[in-house]
């Protein structure tokens, strides 16, 4: 196989397969926050790095879109490179740093600071999609736990957690209950981002390649972070101020800038502090 | 002021120039051919084929040299090509009776009809380096005799004609053969899928369970029927012209293990079986494979768990994937320094409220 686009269908996939994604797609955004199992690709990038994510936005992307990929917020991670290049090589879409003017946008670990519109598409990469998973190894488990909404295990797991700590000690990948039903894990992103996929305007997808799962949230569906009435949920952040655009209410990226260990605190998400500061 | 770095995208670029020159290597040294390769590293392409679930030693042998010797990148390479393939349809199922045998032995017979024959095995050389093939590397020809143009018989089929072993049950139906490459794994599944996972399966993973087993961790008390690795025929129908079609011969190695079994209510005292099938020369995962598949097979034999990890079908199926793993375990090394800040501000704020308590 040579290495030219020609040898690739739009967007990799070939349309059997997309097509086999987006039905999963659809039946995910039917019922939301419920693991749709999908027979997931071998992607030319290895799994665990965004191949789920990857396959979501390839059945999602038609020419005409415009498309925006972000590891830990920035464009200009290595990963998101990489990712960004293979699209623009095998789909030949427009790509644009710019979270306005991107209809389709692949994240990895975070959401972006900009509110997003109805016309967008947020696509997450997903490592491990089952939140009860590291209460309960086994899928045949889980699976079930999830069909009788039996979700005790976790709330005894967000008990411990403030009886030993005092605080409910996860800090990202916190879970959530999406309509009023499952429960879901919002991907690796900080909790700080969990609010802003309550009543999102977009769509949200998650593709989760080696572990064949694919889930959804549609527009203006309720997300509720799980708390306790006497312990709220708390989106949490650096309480600093982003030393490059001097936002005060976005995520930070603690930055270690010389050997005596001094620090830095400026935006994770690099486009919202772009256009901040001009 | 310091400033975000922008520099992703050349960094990339220089990785991979830097990576393809470290591959060539020195200069002054011939480039390896992808001939070489195929025709002197077999096994590193049986192993290729094997866990990249395709037969293709051209392509195998160009991806070895692709990934400078590291088998899983090759495997990786092969699964990510493989995936753009169209799959048009199901062929035949393989009957292994008429393979012609390069290799073929029983351990469960002194003598078997058509003979044990050892075929180009490592088993008895010395594990001596052979200084001679520093310097020079030519070899006599070697004419294999009559002997390996033959076809044998199943061993464990004279166990089978007095009734002593347990009967495969044939299955032909694609419902009762899924495509794992094609369909999302669900447990339970049955021994065909377990079967495919296996195949594909990382033979370091499978040699441990397999060892596992034998060291007490659902011991399954296997004896090696048979094994035999030589050429056998893929067919096809094509519908069109309505008749089978040969369109490949491909080496395999196959073994099939008799495992001592007690009896039960349901099943009266029988041997058992466990079967082992992989692409190319490949026996120690073919006796892997066997081992692995009767261990998992104690729900249908109505044995009772020992709860051992080789008898875990969710355990062994999902772990056993080398390039699902490979991708996992090393995509810790990607950026994940969003999610250890949220980490650091939590713990801060745990920390705080401590010694905050402790001086109150
Ligand atoms: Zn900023």
């Amino acid at each position: 196989m040579s290495n030219s686009e020609e040898d690739f269908n739009f967007a990799y996939l070939d349309e059997q397969t997309k097509r086999m994604i987006r039905r999963a797609l659809i039946k995910a955004i039917c019922i939301p926050g419920y693991q749709v199992p999908f027979a997931s690709r071998e992607m030319p990038m290895p799994y665990g790095w965004g191949t789920g994510g990857v396959q979501v936005t390839a059945a999602c992307l038609q020419e005409t879109d415009v498309l925006k990929v972000i590891d830990q917020g920035s464009d200009d991670t290595t990963n998101a490179v990489s990712i960004r290049k293979f699209f623009e090589r095998v789909a030949g879409v427009k790509t644009t740093e710019n979270t306005g003017k991107a209809s389709v946008i692949q994240t990895r670990h975070r959401i972006p600071e900009q509110v997003l519109s109805e016309d967008q598409i947020l696509v997450y990469q997903v490592p491990i999609p089952e939140p009860l998973r590291f209460l309960e190894p086994r899928e045949t488990e889980t699976r079930v736990m999830h069909a009788l909404e039996e979700y005790g295990l976790m709330h005894v797991k967000l008990y411990e957690d403030i009886s030993i700590n005092g605080e409910i000690s996860t800090a990202y990948a916190y879970p959530v209950k999406v309509n009023d039903r499952y429960i879901m894990d919002p991907s690796p992103t900080p909790k700080f981002d969990n609010p802003k996929m309550n009543f999102c305007p977009a769509i949200q997808l998650f593709g989760a390649g080696r572990e064949q799962r694919i889930y959804a949230v549609p527009p203006y569906t309720k997300v509720i972070s799980l708390d306790f009435e006497d312990y709220p949920f708390e989106a949490s952040r650096a309480e600093k101020t982003c030393e490059i655009c001097g936002a005060t209410n976005t995520y930070l990226d603690e930055v270690v800038i010389d050997d005596k260990g001094t620090r830095m605190f400026s935006c994770s998400d690099s486009d919202y502090c772009n256009s901040q500061k001009s | 002021m310091y400033v975000a770095v922008k520099g992703g995208e050349r960094a990339i670029d220089n990785a991979h120039r830097w990576l393809e020159d470290e591959r060539r290597g020195d200069r002054k040294v011939t480039d390896l051919s992808v001939d070489q390769i195929k025709t002197q590293l077999s096994l590193s392409i049986a192993k290729v084929m094997a866990e990249g679930s395709l037969f293709d030693p051209e392509l195998a042998s160009l991806a070895i040299k692709q990934a400078r010797g590291d088998l899983i990148e090759a495997i990786f390479l092969i699964r990510a090509y493989r995936t753009t393939l169209p799959r048009f349809g199901v062929g035949q199922p393989i009957n292994t009776d008429k393979m012609i045998a390069k290799r073929r032995i029983s351990a469960t017979f002194k003598d078997i009809p058509g003979g044990q024959l050892l075929g180009p095995t490592f088993d008895y050389t010395h594990r001596l380096l052979d200084f001679k093939l520093l310097a020079d590397g030519s070899i006599d020809e070697f004419e294999p005799g009559k002997d390996t143009e033959q076809m044998f018989q199943h061993v464990t089929q004279f166990l089978n004609n007095e009734g002593i072993i347990e009967t495969e049950e044939t299955s032909s139906s694609e419902a009762e053969s899924p495509d794992l490459t094609r369909q999302p794994l669900e447990i339970p599944a049955n021994r065909a899928l377990r079967l495919q996972a296996l195949t594909r399966s990382d033979e370091g993973f499978l040699l441990g369970m397999a060892y596992s087993t034998q060291r007490g961790f659902g011991r399954n008390h296997p004896f090696v029927g048979e094994l035999r690795i030589g050429l056998i025929s893929v067919e096809f129908e094509i519908p069109e012209i309505g008749f089978n079609i040969e369109i490949a011969e491909i080496e395999i190695s196959e073994c099939e293990t008799v495992n001592q079994f007690l009896g039960s209510k349901t099943h009266p005292p029988k041997f058992t079986r466990g079967y082992g099938f992989v692409f190319g020369q490949s026996e120690r995962k073919a006796i892997s494979m066997a081992l692995v598949d009767r261990a998992l097979r104690w729900k249908e034999l109505g044995e009772v768990s020992d709860g051992a990890p080789a008898q875990d079908e969710e355990f062994v199926l999902y772990h056993g994937d080398n390039i699902q793993a490979t991708g996992f375990v090393e995509h810790i090394k990607l950026p994940h320094y969003v999610d250890f800040q949220a980490e650091l501000e939590l713990i801060r704020k745990i920390r705080k409220t401590a010694f905050e308590a402790k001086k109150g």
